[in-house]
């Protein structure tokens, strides 16, 4: 991998970060700005634009890691990776074509193939990054394992950059499977949460899993053998793979028909054998059960009552019990959040129209008193004077 | 001989003693001399302190009390798993507490459904195998010492073991902690679902070493076991052959369950110990394993076989059963304790590099070894390229041990040189301060002491482990320059 890479970008960001500081005002760190829907608004002065900030630094087949500047666009990377071969394990979503390394590990999000390889922060291996004292570090490597200090460098993925700058990322790859194919299979809800838990259960080389409109689509890479092995145990009809390969990009980018509107889009994250009428009213379940995406009309009111997005009258007599839902057979937004904790995960407002309000405590769900007090005393150790991307997070 | 490497000034307050009498049933709180010397040191017996005194708590409640305790009357905390570690980190400190997790040995749910456990610290890594076995589960991490070490030294090490390669390290197969923070105060990270909100404190907990907070309960991730797994042993007649055909391997795709290699010393050591059947003439041998489908694993077994003898492998066997699989397995499981038998003492090194830089670097290293007279054996997860040199000595003998300290202090200094790092899974502890020193600058050493106040104010947690002072490192620095021409300061006691 010989590329010029262009020597100026880094000191121009640290001296941006430098005159901020000493002129007390506040960024926003961006990459591409394909992510800027997600999480909540920052306040800030000014930009700090990272795009400007690209080029691979490193990547040796053999490694199974590449080294690359945070600006890079993710798609250069990716098509990279491909010509050797080899690709990112957690299939991250774009959101966009300008969307960048950067942003990618700092939004942390994952794509459908996420519990079958890894997420971003599996497979982030280490940092360069500017803190908010303006000073460059160096933590994790290239090498697949390193516990020399503290793991700095994962905690950096899903910080949506508020604890520093990324400057450069070092990340796992691996080798792209031979084949793959997609099964669709005509299941309800339940019964298609029971078959995910049980495929689960086998080693099985599933590599996606989507269930919507009363369909599951069943992703399965590697060998021919193993293909041919997986199909027999699963059943279910093939979809031709130029098909699967859109369904699967849909689904990643959130292209799907159900996403096209501009309700309140949540993400559900739950263990993955929560019951289908503990999360009642999803559109779509992915992650064989972990990760399920439900909409509401209304965002964040709580109490607010919104309007009918209903499958399986099951689910909704099941919850209207518990008072979740209104009269109306609508879903409250506001129970949401105390759903997902009851089954043990937590609940995301991930997009709303811009008019659309959001919850008072912001789109992620609010943390314990000692973990929320964590993150500030955090905070305040990369950041201390407040530069970085306030209140995006919390 | 004592080496206290904490720069603190000793405080002791012997009231901790009585205090703890009060929260503790009396066999649970250890002061004699008699009752402290088991947990004098961890598995690198070269460090060795008596604590102040041994608390052994069995409820969270009684860890959330001793903390409280600690907190008020500022008495720094060492936690204890099963003391395999081999860094130190588990030393403890003479006017501090050692508090053991060793009776916090239950499993407490097995959910199948969900493919996890919610397992006590104390339980050994082994045990949590054997447990969900009966569901077709079971937890990948799987250390050489893992009929011994404990989950929560586990998570504190972030420890890796012979299949991470595929499966990852411990950081890549927990879902969730149950923590007490430093002031008394219990906390979750991480969750039942694949993420949760906020920071990912579950990565930062993982690997910090028993310094941001005592790891009271683990819910770790179960996978299905897969239906068959096969194992190659590989001949070499060079090393450097046989690490050009790790990388072989991998660059064709082939992501194996476990990947590790021998040198010629340890195939003997090994041989002589445990009769793995081991090719003890050869200079190098691999143990590569691959899992999956039954049908899928056969093609990868020829695939493989091809690859090693184009490689320029001498001889290549296929276990003929699980039998001589697991054989294989047993003389590289049993490689430390192996060693230990031909040597009076020996010396684990832990550095990873980029996989390419195998070869050289086990040549510079043998040049290392051939300068100071000490021998060295490796072992180690060629596949990652994890590298544990074994330095034998004999501590009997007077200077060998500072010896056998400072080619190790070269050899992870060569790991830093070739890009790689200091440690890969055993943890900086004690010993690995000064190589700290030369992986890290100032500013980042800085961030990592911040972090470190983000969770302990006060430090009270673990004090003087796993992140170098910045004074320490202006005294290596300063010792650093005259390279060779003085070995590693002994520092004052207190
Ligand atoms: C023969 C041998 C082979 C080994 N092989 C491997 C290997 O293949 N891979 C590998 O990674 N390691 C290996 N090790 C190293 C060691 O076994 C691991 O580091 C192990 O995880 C330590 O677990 P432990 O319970 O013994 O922890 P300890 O040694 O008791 O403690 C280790 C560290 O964890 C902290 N700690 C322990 N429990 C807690 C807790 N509940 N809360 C907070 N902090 C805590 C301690 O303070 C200390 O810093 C080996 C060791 C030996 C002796």
């Amino acid at each position: 991998m010989v590329e010029h890479l262009d020597t100026t970008t880094e000191p121009a960001i640290v001296e941006q970060v430098h005159a901020a500081r000493a002129a007390g005002s506040t960024l926003a760190i961006h990459g591409g700005k394909t992510k800027d829907f997600y999480g909540n608004p920052v306040q800030a002065d000014a930009e700090l634009d990272c795009s400007i900030h690209r080029g691979v630094i490193a990547y040796e087949p053999t490694e199974l890691a590449i080294t690359v500047r945070a600006g890079t666009p993710l798609a250069e990377v990716e098509a990279l990776l491909a010509e050797h071969g080899q690709e990112f394990p957690f299939e991250p979503p774009h959101f966009g074509e300008r969307a960048t390394i950067g942003g990618m590990v700092a939004a942390g999000l994952s794509g459908p193939r996420r519990p079958y390889a890894a997420s971003v922060r599996d497979a982030v291996l280490g940092v360069r990054m500017l803190n908010g004292k303006g000073e460059v570090m160096d933590f994790g490597g290239r090498v697949m394992k390193n516990v020399a200090g503290y793991d700095l460098s994962r905690l950096m993925v899903g910080a949506l950059g508020v604890l520093g700058v990324l400057l450069e990322v070092s990340i796992k790859v691996m080798p792209r499977p031979p084949g793959r194919i997609t099964l669709i299979q005509e299941q309800d809800q339940a019964s298609a949460l029971a078959s995910m838990q049980r495929w689960a259960g086998q080693a099985l080389p599933i590599t996606g899993t989507a269930w919507l409109c009363g369909r599951l689509h069943l992703r399965v890479a590697g060998s021919e053998e193993a293909l041919s092995e997986t199909q027999r145990i699963l059943g279910g009809t093939p979809v031709a793979a130029a098909e699967a390969d859109a369904f699967w990009t849909a689904v990643r980018e959130q292209r799907l028909e159900c996403f096209a509107d501009e309700q309140a889009l949540w993400r559900v994250s739950v263990p993955p054998a929560t019951a289908a009428d503990v999360i009642p009213d999803v559109e779509l379940i992915e992650w064989s059960g972990a990760l399920r995406w439900l909409k509401t009309e209304l965002a964040g009111v709580t109490g607010s009552a919104v309007k009918p997005r209903r499958y399986g009258a099951s689910a909704v007599s099941a919850v209207r019990a518990n008072d979740r839902i209104n009269d109306a057979g609508d879903v409250d937004a506001g129970a949401i959040r105390p759903w997902a904790a009851a089954a043990g995960g937590h609940a995301t407002l991930f997009r709303a129209g811009a008019s659309t309000p959001r919850p008072s405590d912001g789109v992620f769900a609010p943390l314990s008193p000692v973990v929320m007090r964590l993150h500030q005393r955090l905070k305040q150790a990369f950041d201390p004077d407040g530069l970085f991307n306030l209140g995006r997070l919390y | 001989m004592s080496r206290i490497p904490d720069e603190r000034p000793l405080n002791p307050k012997p009231e901790v003693i009585s205090e703890l009498r009060r929260l503790l049933p009396a066999a649970s709180v250890l002061a004699t001399e008699a009752e402290l010397a088991p947990y004098e040191c961890d598995g690198l017996s070269a460090f060795q302190q008596r604590p102040l005194v041994v608390a052994l708590p069995e409820t969270v409640e009684q860890v959330q009390q001793i903390m409280q305790l600690c907190h008020r009357l500022e008495v720094p905390v060492v936690a204890r798993g099963a003391g395999t570690g081999l860094s130190g980190g588990a030393l403890p400190l003479a006017d501090g507490v050692l508090l053991s997790l060793a009776k916090f040995n239950r499993i407490i749910a097995i959910d199948p459904a969900n493919r996890s456990a919610r397992v006590q610290p104390g339980v050994r890594n082994l045990a949590i195998s054997e447990a969900v076995a009966p569901h077709g589960l079971y937890y990948a991490p799987d250390p050489s010492s893992q009929i011994a070490c404990s989950i929560g030294g586990n998570v504190a090490e972030n420890s890796g073991g012979v299949h991470c390669l595929k499966y990852g390290l411990t950081v890549h197969n927990i879902l969730k902690l149950t923590l007490v923070s430093v002031e008394g105060e219990l906390f979750e990270v991480g969750a039942e679902a694949l993420d949760s909100p906020g920071l990912d404190l579950l990565a930062l907990m993982t690997g910090s070493e028993g310094m941001l907070g005592i790891i009271v309960e683990v819910t770790v991730k179960l996978l299905p076991k897969p239906e068959r797994a096969q194992a190659l042993l590989a001949s070499f007649d060079s090393v450097e052959r046989a690490g050009a055909a790790v990388a072989e391997i991998i660059g064709a795709g082939i992501i194996p369950a476990g990947l590790e290699m021998m040198d010629n010393p340890a195939i003997r050591a090994a041989e002589a110990f445990v009769h793995a059947g081991y090719p003890v003439d050869a200079a190098a041998i691999l143990i590569c394993e691959l899992d999956g489908f039954n049908a899928e694993v056969s093609v990868d077994v020829m695939r493989v076989r091809e690859l090693l003898l184009g490689a320029g492998a001498t001889d290549v066997r296929t276990a003929a059963d699980d039998a001589e699989r697991l054989r294989f397995w047993k003389g590289r499981k049993a490689a430390f304790p192996a060693v230990g038998r031909i040597s009076p003492d020996y010396y684990c090194m832990d550095g990873t590099i980029p996989r390419r830089q195998l070869g050289p670097v086990l040549n510079r290293i043998a040049e290392l070894s051939a300068e100071v007279g000490l021998a060295v054996a490796n072992v180690f997860h060629a596949g990652d390229g994890n590298l544990h040199p074994l330095i034998l000595y004999d501590a009997n003998n007077p200077g060998e041990l500072e010896q056998a300290e400072s080619l190790g202090g070269a050899i992870l200094e060569l790991c830093v040189e070739v890009g790689g790092t200091v440690t890969g899974e055993h943890g900086v502890g004690v010993e690995k301060l000064n190589q700290m020193c030369v992986q890290f600058n100032r500013a980042e050493l800085t961030q990592m002491h911040a972090v470190k106040a983000a969770f302990d104010p006060k430090g009270l947690l673990n004090p003087g482990k796993a992140v170098p002072t910045l004074h320490r490192c202006a005294e290596f620095g300063a010792m650093h320059v005259h390279h060779g021409a003085l070995k590693f300061p002994e520092l004052p006691r207190f």
